[in-house]
């Protein structure tokens, strides 16, 4: 369906998210559903961003703020821990950075272009005169 | 009737496997997605969808993509509420037949829409669903404007925000008119439940949708949606101003069982002033103006008048 072009879509089609049959979907993690090529799932929107976080979990206590107040479903949580950034579907927002209670931040925004491996190799230090 | 699902704690609820998909076109920080994540994966239940026209309709099926892991359908601006309740009538339909392929699946009937959508545009056909005793909830995405249009004016735009619209300029401070008091509105309909929600409170918005879940019979929900477009703030502060949102009272968190008995669900400890949730915003940047600070004066009256008045509900029980 997804290659056909609106003169080609029959009324009444339905678009399906997923390839085959998927039975439970709330009980399957993102990695093991068969998004079909109808789901924006498989797309990005990392092109939008002119700033990106980077996650360093030295501070972490997966408190999973970040979790649950990120828009666009970006922050990688399995098994209670937060576990990482979809660079995929990250806009850049940076609300996660915002809500993270840690001392320093366990998340913090950088330049796109900005290198990983640097910033995570720098990171500041607890700030002391914050409580 | 299936198990209602356990969300004990944040990390609890971190387990959950989101059915609302990224790479949608909602701007960045936009809180419409917020609520739309807290209110689905409070249960792990079939979902039967609809979104009215708007920016969740608009930004979340660009063809050839949905970002909807659940049965969906959008059809107008002003009848997503009566698509899902047709849905749910065919659904017991079938069920009473004795037709259900899989009659133990209990799905839920949920109707996301705007302010637009739902206090103006689509308000009979929410009176309808409500009135008819439809299982179904209908949430209203509360940014107080037509945001996907352009940020016009609505009934739910408060007093001095500037829209497009009704401008702040020379010779007007912005809207005139007050919020439609839509919680009021549908819980006289008498239905079981009808109650105020925001993102940042995302226990008090899972006890909620649970609680709507758990009912027989239609649910109303609004919930606020700070908008960074239309509010004019930083995508990065949308939390921020959900927390002023709640903490000014400006969206007090109650809640209306069987359309009388009223509970504040949220008592801030430290209530801030109504002129710091104003500050936060573009839209009401004029009101700073010297010439115009006696309406912030008068939003804090009023802000206090309707705390004071839910608290008497509240105690009064009736
Ligand atoms: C009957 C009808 N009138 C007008 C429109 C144009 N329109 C599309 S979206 C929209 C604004 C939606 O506002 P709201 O319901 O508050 O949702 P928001 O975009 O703010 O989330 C308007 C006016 C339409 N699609 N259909
Ligand atoms: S908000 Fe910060 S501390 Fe909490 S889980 Fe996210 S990165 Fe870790
Ligand atoms: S920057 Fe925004 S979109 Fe990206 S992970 Fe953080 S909260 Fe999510
Ligand atoms: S205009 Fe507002 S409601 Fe619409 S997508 Fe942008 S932030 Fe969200
Ligand atoms: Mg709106």
């Amino acid at each position: 369906m997804a290659n056909k072009g609106w003169n080609e879509f029959e009324i009444g089609a339905m678009l399906r998210t997923f390839d085959g049959k998927i039975d439970d979907i709330a009980g399957t993690r993102q990695e093991d559903r068969a998004y079909s090529e109808n789901s924006s799932f498989v797309a990005s929107v990392a092109d939008w961003r002119i700033e990106k976080p980077i996650f360093s979990k030295d501070f972490c206590i997966d408190c999973q703020f970040c979790w649950i107040y990120c828009p666009d479903m970006s922050i990688i949580a399995r098994d209670k821990k937060m576990i990482g950034v979809d660079m995929d579907h990250c806009k850049g927002c940076g609300i996660c950075v915002e809500v993270c209670p840690t001392n320093p931040k366990s998340l913090l925004m950088f330049p796109e272009q900005a290198d990983e491996e640097t910033e995570l190799a720098q990171w500041p230090a607890k700030d002391e005169e914050k409580k | 009737m299936s198990e209602m699902k356990k969300i004990k704690n944040l990390k609890e609820f971190s387990t959950s496997a989101d059915r609302f998909e990224g790479a949608n076109l909602l701007c960045p920080g936009c809180a419409h997605s917020i609520i739309v994540r807290e209110v689905l994966n409070a249960t792990n239940d079939d979902l039967v969808l609809s979104a009215s026209t708007g920016c969740l309709e608009v930004c979340t099926a660009v063809y050839p993509y949905t970002s909807w892991d659940a049965s969906w359908i959008h059809i107008g601006f002003e009848n997503g509420s009566t698509a899902v309740a047709g849905a749910e009538a065919m659904y017991n339909a079938l069920r009473n037949k004795g037709r259900l392929k899989q009659p133990d699946r209990n799905p839920k009937f949920i109707s996301f829409a705007g302010d637009g959508a739902s206090y103006d545009i689509g308000f009979q056909w929410i009176s309808g669903c409500m009135e008819r005793g439809h299982n179904m909830m209908h949430v209203v995405l509360d940014n107080e404007v037509y945001a996907n249009t352009g940020g016009q004016r609505s009934s739910s735009t408060p007093i001095g925000s500037s829209s497009t619209t009704a401008p702040a300029g020379r010779v007007s401070y912005g809207e005139k008119k007050n919020k439609k008091d839509m919680v009021s509105i549908m819980a006289s309909h008498g239905i079981p439940y009808s109650a105020q929600v925001a993102p940042n409170k995302w226990k008090d918005m899972v006890k909620k949708i649970q609680h709507g879940f758990s009912v027989d019979g239609p649910v109303f929900i609004n919930a606020v949606s700070p908008c960074t477009t239309e509010w004019k703030f930083d995508p990065k502060d949308t939390m921020m101003l959900s927390d002023l949102s709640t903490d000014s009272l400006v969206f007090p968190l109650y809640e209306i069982i069987d359309g009388h008995e009223l509970n504040i669900t949220y008592r801030p400890k430290n209530v801030v002033p109504v002129e710091e949730y104003l500050a936060a915003q573009g839209r009401f940047k004029h009101l700073f103006k010297d010439q115009y600070k006696y309406l912030i004066k008068e939003w804090q009256e009023r802000v206090d008048a309707k705390w004071a008045y839910l608290n008497r509900r509240e105690e009064a029980r009736v």
